[in-house]
C-alpha cells in the first residue's frame, strides 16, 4: 500500500486552507506522498491570482476573523500557499483540479494557479486515494 | 551544564525560533537533505509541536537525536545525520 495521504479540498475560506497547507507539510516530512483533489470553493480558491487575494473566512467565526488576522500577522505566520509550495518543494505532491468543477466555470488548467497539476475526473482521483493509507475531506 | 559539555560540536545551527509548526521540522529537514553523513545539526525552535514532531521524526528517518535542551524561552535539538 501506498505510503499516500489524500485530501478533497471542498472549502475556500483561508481557516480551511491553512489546514491544508499544514497537513500537506507534516505528511510530506513523514515521508509520505500528498494527493490533492480540488473541488467547488477549494478549486475557486486556485484560480489565478486568488491564493494571493482570497481574505474569505468562515462566516461561523466572522467576528474573530480580525482578531485571527492579526495574531497570524503579528507572528508571521507565511500564507497558506506559500506552505502548500514549500511541501510540494519537499516531496511528492500532486495537485489536481476537479474536472467537473472546472467544466462548470469554463476553466482550464491554464486558468489555475501553477501548483495545479492536471485536471482530472473524480473516478482517477478516488482509485489513487483507494491505494493509499488516508484521506480527508476539508 | 554537564549534558552540553559531552554534545559534539554543531556542523551548522537552524534557528527556527519563531517559526510555528510544522515550521522548524521543515527547517530540519531542509538542513538535513543538505548536510553529509556524520554532521551534526542544531535546530532552535519555540514551537510547541517540535517537542515530539522533531524526536519523532529524526527516529523515523533513521537519524540519532544526541540532545535535547530546554532553554530560556525555545527548545535545543541537536541531531546526528545518520544515512
Amino acid at each position: 500500500m501506498p505510503n499516500r495521504l489524500s485530501m478533497v479540498v471542498f472549502s475556500g475560506t483561508v481557516d480551511r486552507l491553512y489546514p491544508v497547507g499544514i497537513i500537506a507539510s507534516g505528511a510530506v516530512a513523514m515521508g509520505m506522498e500528498v494527493n490533492v483533489f480540488l473541488t467547488f470553493w477549494g478549486l475557486e480558491a486556485f484560480r489565478k491570482g486568488r491564493p494571493e487575494s482570497n481574505q474569505k473566512m468562515d462566516m461561523n467565526y466572522a467576528e474573530m476573523a480580525p482578531m485571527m488576522g492579526q495574531a497570524m500577522m503579528q507572528a508571521k505566520v507565511p500564507p497558506w500557499i506559500e506552505l502548500l509550495k514549500q511541501a510540494k518543494a519537499m516531496g511528492n505532491v500532486k495537485v489536481h483540479a476537479c474536472a467537473m468543477t472546472a467544466d462548470l466555470l469554463h476553466l482550464k488548467k491554464e486558468d489555475f494557479d501553477p501548483i495545479v497539476d492536471d485536471v482530472v475526473g473524480v473516478g482517477e482521483f478516488v482509485s489513487e486515494a483507494r491505494d493509499g493509507e488516508v484521506t480527508m475531506f476539508i | 551544564m554537564a549534558a552540553t559539555e559531552v554534545t559534539p560540536l554543531p556542523t551548522r545551527v537552524v534557528d527556527a525560533r519563531g517559526s510555528f509548526c510544522p515550521g522548524p521540522l521543515m527547517a530540519l529537514i531542509g538542513a538535513i537533505r543538505e548536510a553529509k553523513v556524520g554532521d551534526v545539526l542544531e535546530v532552535w525552535s519555540s514551537d510547541q509541536g517540535s517537542r515530539r514532531d522533531i524526536p519523532f521524526w529524526v527516529n523515523k528517518a533513521g537519524h540519532e537525536l544526541v540532545a535535547l535542551a530546554d532553554e530560556a524561552g525555545y527548545t535545543r535539538f541537536v541531531i546526528l545525520k545518520k544515512r
